[in-house]
């Protein structure tokens, strides 16, 4: 069974790895309903 | 203006603050609202180094200039275990002070009267700070109005809201408030913006010092740290470029704030080169403080890991950017990477606005960059947090990139990184690393001989304010001066050249004439 | 993780029954992942935040793992992510997820 298709996502990125909107994107042509996304920043 | 603005000079500073680690970084404040008995809180103070340790620590000599960025590269990981073999407090670009006399410079920063120190302390204070022939008499003078008791700041602290100052351990002073009721005038506040203002002047007076910048050619400075100053009723009104240029003397200049993040100072700098070469103005300042709140922010990792607290340092930094003298490295105004509105977060994206397409339009390869300045925190702090390489994430992404773009072969990207990059030694200051720590060791590189063309680039992450979920990011190339300011001057306007032209059209315009006839 | 992350983490687990959601990462290394990972399993192991002692035991994955790139788009995938595939430690990624997610998925 798909792991994104219909499932709520929640996006936790990373700035010096891959970003939230970068993610959302990507998630979405998976069919996951995105609820959340987030960019994090370490340094 | 013909030719480009160069690089004049750079300064760096740095100040070794342990007790500030424990009262003001907000890993530490947080983890005592939030887990008063924790383990790390009992553990942490016996992690901070002493002032020599911090000192003689590779990645701070680097910082400072008595040690090469390529010193760094080949001592082997980790760093904090090692010492640079005549190391020294005073630097080529500037100096490491010591957490007590940066307190006497944070009360000579203060014009309101809010930072009290306690007598017998400021009295030794004074004399050190004397030693470092940084101020003149009337600021060491400042410290003599101290009449204050231990007991004194300890009421101060307790009844009136005021922030602690300790020194090894002990409370040495405090911060009062600047309002009963404005928070954004707080002893808190007012504490964290002493910080940066008196890190700032540091760095502005070393700059004057070490660089052999005359203050009184100064005509703009422009502050890029990534704190804010102002009052409930404009609370980010700022300034701080005034405010630390005037305790440094540089009486002829005005100035402003530029923020952006980290991408703050990599944007000054664009602001300074654009304002020199438009002549507006012909010596601008590019300056900023450091901050405490993020001293100890990987504490945690370190201290669980035994290794000691490296971020225990307020950095500073400043940079004289002026007309074309011939001579200095020049900042190419025409070839400037930009992460607009309209890039997108994609990794790919960030790369390519900031790094492949400014040289593309320059007609340049990514390979014809002979080193990259990107974001330069040094990776003993980064590693143990699991933060990674910052430095070589940003070199591996820039030769990933070039292999899409087909410059280089995938198997070549670890000598890209190698060739074109180097090994990070900033703290983790937040704008501090970004772009510019290279400014000084390049500008002594390219007179050399040794480096002729490199990126300076900066990142900023401005979601973090909440206020947008973009990115940021600019760049811009510096490059050995080409001689292009006096070649233009000298062929510029030959009158006697022009008549001659003008005969000659005349000339075949009479002749055109007759043959119609 | 950011504690307010954290709670939004929390709260939409709340909201949408947690069997029903899935957390995708974008961390830069394995160690920030598994780190991230174990934060929305198993609670917050630095005790820093809402999830601190808190077992949501959602489902979760990054974004670079082939269970999750196999369902992606290829063409939003080459332009959003396959540069980083240079730059990341891939295998080291998908180890730490997968034996957090082995020990600490309740919904797998």
């Amino acid at each position: 069974m798909a792991i994104l298709d219909g499932k709520k996502v929640i996006i936790i990125g990373d700035r010096d790895g891959i970003p939230g909107p970068a993610i959302e994107a990507c998630a979405k042509t998976a069919g996951a309903d995105v609820v959340y996304s987030s960019t994090e920043c370490f340094v | 203006m013909n030719g480009y603005p160069v690089l004049k000079g750079a300064s760096y500073t740095l100040a070794i603050t342990p007790d500030m680690v424990i009262h003001n970084g907000t890993t530490q404040t947080t983890e005592m609202i939030v887990n008063p008995e924790s383990e790390y809180l009992k553990e942490l103070p016996s992690h901070l180094r002493s002032f020599e340790d911090a000192v003689s620590y590779i990645p701070n000599q680097v910082y400072i200039g008595n040690a090469k960025p390529a010193d760094l590269a080949a001592t082997a990981f980790p760093f904090y275990d090692k010492k640079w073999e005549n190391a020294s407090r005073d630097g080529k670009y500037g100096q490491i002070m010591p957490e007590d006399e940066f307190y006497g410079l944070i009360q000579i920063c203060d014009v309101f009267d809010l930072v009290m120190l306690e007598k017998d302390f400021a009295v030794a204070v004074k004399a050190k700070l004397a030693a470092q022939d940084l101020l003149k008499e009337d600021q060491l003078a400042v410290l003599d109005k101290n009449d204050s008791s231990e007991a004194d700041i300890k009421a101060l602290v307790e009844g009136e809201h005021a922030e602690p100052l300790y020194y090894d351990h002990k409370l040495v002073g405090a911060v009062k408030r600047a309002h009963d009721v404005d928070v954004n005038l707080s002893a808190h506040v007012m504490l964290e913006n002493l910080v940066t203002k008196a890190s700032n002047v540091l760095s502005l007076i070393e700059l004057v010092k070490k660089a052999g910048v005359n203050p009184n050619e100064v005509d703009y400075v422009i502050d890029c740290c990534e704190e804010a100053c102002g009052d409930m009723n404009q609370r980010g009104g700022g300034n701080f470029a005034k405010a630390a240029a005037e305790i440094a003397g540089f009486t002829h200049a005005t100035g402003s704030d530029v923020r952006g993040f980290c991408a703050g100072p990599a944007h000054a700098m664009l602001h300074a080169a654009a304002l020199v070469k438009a002549g507006t103005f012909k010596n601008v300042v590019v300056t900023a403080g450091g901050c405490t709140a993020k001293l100890g922010m990987n504490g945690k990792d370190h201290v669980k890991k035994g290794l000691p607290i490296l971020e225990d340092a307020i950095a500073g930094f400043s940079v004289l950017v002026s007309a074309d003298d011939g001579v200095n490295p020049q900042i190419r105004t025409d070839i400037i990477g930009r992460h607009t509105i309209g890039t997108g977060s994609a990794p790919q994206n960030v790369i390519g606005a900031l790094v492949a397409d400014p040289l593309e339009h320059a007609g340049l390869l990514m390979t014809d960059i002979d080193k990259y300045s990107p974001e330069m925190q040094n990776p003993d702090i980064t590693k143990p947090a699991g933060a990674g390489d910052v430095p070589e994430a940003n070199y591996k992404m820039i030769a990933a990139l070039a292999v899409k773009k087909g410059q280089i072969a995938r198997t070549d990207i670890a000598n890209f990184v190698k060739d074109h990059g180097m090994t990070g030694w900033a703290p983790t200051q937040g704008h501090i690393p970004s772009g510019v720590p290279y400014i000084g060791p390049l500008r002594e590189e390219v007179l050399a001989g040794e480096t002729k063309r490199a990126m300076i680039i900066g990142k900023g992450s401005l979601f973090l304010g909440r206020m947008t979920n973009l990115f940021d990011g600019v760049s811009f190339v510096v490059q050995a001066n080409d001689g292009s300011a006096s070649a233009e001057a000298a062929g510029s306007f030959d009158e006697g050249k022009v008549k001659a032209m003008i005969g000659q059209a005349m000339r075949e315009f009479a002749n055109g004439l007759l043959g119609e006839e | 993780m950011d504690l307010e992350n954290q709670k939004r983490v929390k709260d939409l687990a709340e909201k949408y029954g947690p069997e029903n959601v899935v957390v995708l990462l974008g961390a830069a290394e394995g160690e920030a992942a598994g780190l991230a990972a174990e934060t929305v399993t198993a609670g917050d192991p630095t005790f820093a935040g809402p999830l601190a002692g808190v077992q949501l035991g959602l489902t979760v994955y990054h974004i670079c793992e082939d269970e999750i790139k196999a369902e992606v788009d290829p063409g939003v995938y080459d332009e959003q992510i396959s540069m980083m595939e240079m730059v990341m430690d891939v295998d080291d990624i998908h180890n730490e997820m997968s034996s957090v997610r082995d020990e600490f998925c309740k919904y797998l």
